[in-house]
């Protein structure tokens, strides 16, 4: 009954990954990528033939980051996160690169796969109620997380849920661990299943709309708790949503999908401020704000997402796209750094995928 | 046989969104009381609105707020209070009874796909109303009230034959709108139309709906948790809280000055689609969650996640006074409207805490 990594420090402390918890502001991330996505596409064969859902996806996340990757319904990005830890579905064609630390993780056996998921690489999903099970009281389900994975006997993993209950939020721990998910309420259930999910101190939290189907006076918490996390534990976190308030609110980096690509990325201010792809911008105006003289109007963008279809030569944004032209329906665009942007960390810089880019702003500030 | 007048086709005169001169009320609810046994859902809500006005009713999920527009449209029978629509009382009303007064009223519902019947055409489903409330002479009349109905909403006619499943969530969700607009109602009831839909297509649902009732001039209760979407369509805000309302008043003041602490917590935890403002910003991260609607907390209902409660607050219950232009139910907010801002570090000894620093601040 050795305990091994990440067992011994109480989580009150900052985890083995090595984040000073004083430091109130988010670490830089000074050091490459943890997780690294090159050319990612996924297909599925279908009784109508194949479609593809990610196509070409390049990503980086570093220790102690929060990347959001934004897009809507259908987008791919779901697909994309599942993708990484290999929880797609047979039917499922991955192609390309994912490494973790150093470890290739696409068409790895699953022998390989199975320790790494839940241990090096976390998940919460939408819904906590669809992650718990409901017939085992929440400890049970935390200490199992740490006797599979780190094998800690029964009164250590205790010991060890109440400390993990504790660092997510929850009230009484020690009375809470022996309750079953339906005394809890829906952002009490959520938080646990961070819990579960930060229990062996994972490299890479991947969290696919962790807040949606919470209140947004909930959800301020849980995003909380996730900025707290990434700076105490260091974590890397791939944040997936539709709310570009969360991602406002939470991100260092963003990463825009559309119909399966990558149309852009950026450090969060930058996008807010100088998106430059068409359908970023366009996004960027559809959010409601308050209302500046009778005839303002939200920005809709016409036609509608397109269906998956086998990746084609062009832009997949093109037929709802006002600068669109011949040379967009004919050729696919490359993902290629802003000009003068002169940063050589990838992390840093700014890319975009069109052929005829938004005209950033002048710069105000 | 209906004993409504047809409506005129004026409509509240656009640039201004606050009516000039009082309009008579469409709707008025008087102390509404729904119970589902010992659920206490609403507990005494009263709200008017006027003619051309969209009020919007907000609150956390089981804060009573979707309750009352059913028991509006009456799809519940409240308990207590009354529901005037256009001067009529409707509360008892029977089945028969309650018939003419249908077509003063629709309702949108949040999921276009589970509020559509899937075995009829789109025709079919915007001239039910005008054929259950016989508001058509014959068939063509109808056909042609449906039209323009989609006409209005942004459909073609080549919609006409289609099924719901053709189309896409945000043509459903006009398509609800065209069903619910066809018998002119006076009030419409839009519980949560846009929280299904994707953004770009939310924009297009809520500039349509701000030009229906720009044109069509009538009165809109909307319901939602989405605060961004009440900033851009919303004239008046009514924030509710485990079954009644804190805080009802023009929107412009109240999310420039929330005066409720309640109000204060909800508006300040919807994040700003803006890096710079958003992390700027003091959040007011609240304690626990909303209690149990079974045995609601005595006194004011929020004293037990309030940051700035005293001890009168778990007594007392807080009468609805009129402040400052708008209506507050809170001991702490001045005849003058001045009151504790929660938002403001060092007004309290929680607020603005980070969540897993609360600790020993939980019960």
């Amino acid at each position: 009954m050795t305990p091994t990594r990440g067992a011994v420090p109480p989580p009150a402390h900052p985890g083995p990954a090595g984040a000073d918890a004083s430091t109130a502001t988010p670490p830089a991330p000074a050091s490459g990528p943890v997780l690294s996505v090159r050319e990612l596409s996924v297909r599925f064969h279908t009784e109508d033939g194949t479609v593809s859902a990610v196509d070409r996806v390049d990503l980086d996340v570093a220790a102690g980051e929060i990347v959001a990757i934004v897009g809507e319904s259908g987008c791919g990005k779901s697909v994309t996160s599942l993708a990484l830890a290999g929880l797609l579905p047979p039917t499922a064609r991955v192609e390309g690169s994912v490494r973790l630390r150093d470890q290739e993780l696409v068409g790895a056996p699953e022998r390989l796969l199975r320790p790494l998921r839940g241990r090096d690489i976390a998940y919460v999903f939408q819904e906590p109620m669809t992650s718990l099970n409901p017939v085992l009281t929440i400890g049970r389900q935390i200490t199992e997380v740490l006797q599979v994975h780190q094998r800690l006997g029964r009164a250590a993993a205790r010991e060890r849920a109440i400390a993990l209950l504790k660092l997510v939020g929850i009230p009484s721990p020690e009375r809470r661990v022996d309750e079953y998910p339906h005394q809890l309420s829906g952002g009490m259930r959520q938080r646990v299943v961070i819990a579960m999910a930060v229990a062996c101190d994972p490299t890479v939290l991947v969290a696919d709309e962790p807040t949606t189907a919470l209140d947004v006076t909930v959800q301020a918490g849980i995003l909380d708790v996730l900025r707290d996390l990434r700076t105490r534990l260091g974590t890397a976190v791939l944040l997936i949503t539709h709310d570009l308030g969360v991602v406002a609110d939470i991100a260092d980096r963003v990463v825009v999908m559309y119909a399966g690509r990558v149309v852009e990325q950026a450090p969060v201010h930058q996008l807010f401020a100088r998106p430059r792809h068409p359908y970023t911008h366009a996004l960027l105006g559809a959010i409601p704000t308050a209302r500046r003289g009778s005839d303002h109007r939200l920005r809709e963008i016409p036609g509608l997402v397109p269906v998956f279809a086998e990746p084609s030569d062009n832009c997949a944004f093109a037929d709802r796209c006002p600068n669109a032209d011949e040379l967009c329906r004919s050729s696919t665009p490359p993902l290629e750094p802003v000009k003068g942007g002169q940063t050589t960390n990838p992390l840093h810089s700014h890319q975009f995928a069109c052929w005829h880019p938004t005209t950033p702003p002048v710069e105000a500030r | 046989m209906t004993t409504a007048t047809p409506r005129s086709t004026a409509p509240s005169t656009p640039g201004s969104r606050q009516p000039v001169e009082p309009a008579p009320p469409v709707l008025e609810l008087d102390n509404l009381v729904m119970h589902f046994g010992p659920v206490r859902a609403v507990d005494g809500v009263s709200l008017t609105i006027h003619r051309g006005t969209v009020v919007a009713l907000v609150g956390e999920s089981g804060s009573g707020k979707s309750t009352v527009g059913r028991c509006v449209v009456r799809l519940h029978r409240p308990t207590s209070g009354t529901i005037r629509l256009n001067g009529t009382d409707i509360t008892h009303l029977g089945r028969r009874a309650l018939r003419p007064h249908r077509r003063e009223l629709a309702i949108v519902f949040q999921d276009p796909a589970s509020s559509l019947d899937p075995r009829l055409t789109v025709g079919a489903i915007v001239g039910e109303p005008l054929r259950l409330l016989r508001l058509a002479a014959n068939r063509r009349q109808r056909e042609q009230a449906v039209v323009e109905a989609l006409r209005k909403v942004g459909l073609g006619v080549e919609y006409l034959h289609r099924y719901p499943h053709e189309l896409s969530g945000g043509q459903r969700q006009r398509v609800s709108l065209a069903r619910a607009l066809v018998s002119s109602p006076s009030l419409l009831i839009a519980d949560e139309p846009t929280s299904a839909l994707d953004v770009s297509v939310q924009a297009s649902v809520l500039n349509l709906l701000t030009d229906l009732q720009r044109d069509l001039g009538f009165a809109c209760l909307f319901i939602t948790h989405n605060l961004p979407a009440v900033e851009y369509l919303a004239d008046e805000v009514a924030v509710m809280y485990l079954g009644q309302l804190v805080e009802h008043g023009p929107a412009a003041a109240i999310f420039a000055t929330p005066m409720h602490p309640y109000t204060q917590a909800l508006l300040s935890a919807a994040p700003l689609p803006d890096p710079v403002e958003q992390r700027e910003r003091t959040r007011v991260v609240l304690r626990g969650d909303i209690p149990s609607a079974v045995e609601p907390p005595s006194g004011c209902r929020f004293h037990t996640r309030c940051p700035v409660a005293v001890k009168r607050c778990a007594v007392e219950v807080p009468a609805a006074r009129q402040v400052a232009g708008r209506r507050v139910s809170c001991h702490l907010v001045d005849a003058d409207g001045s009151g504790p801002d929660i938002r403001v570090a060092g007004q309290s000894g929680t607020a603005g805490v980070p969540a897993l620093r609360r600790e020993e601040a939980s019960p």
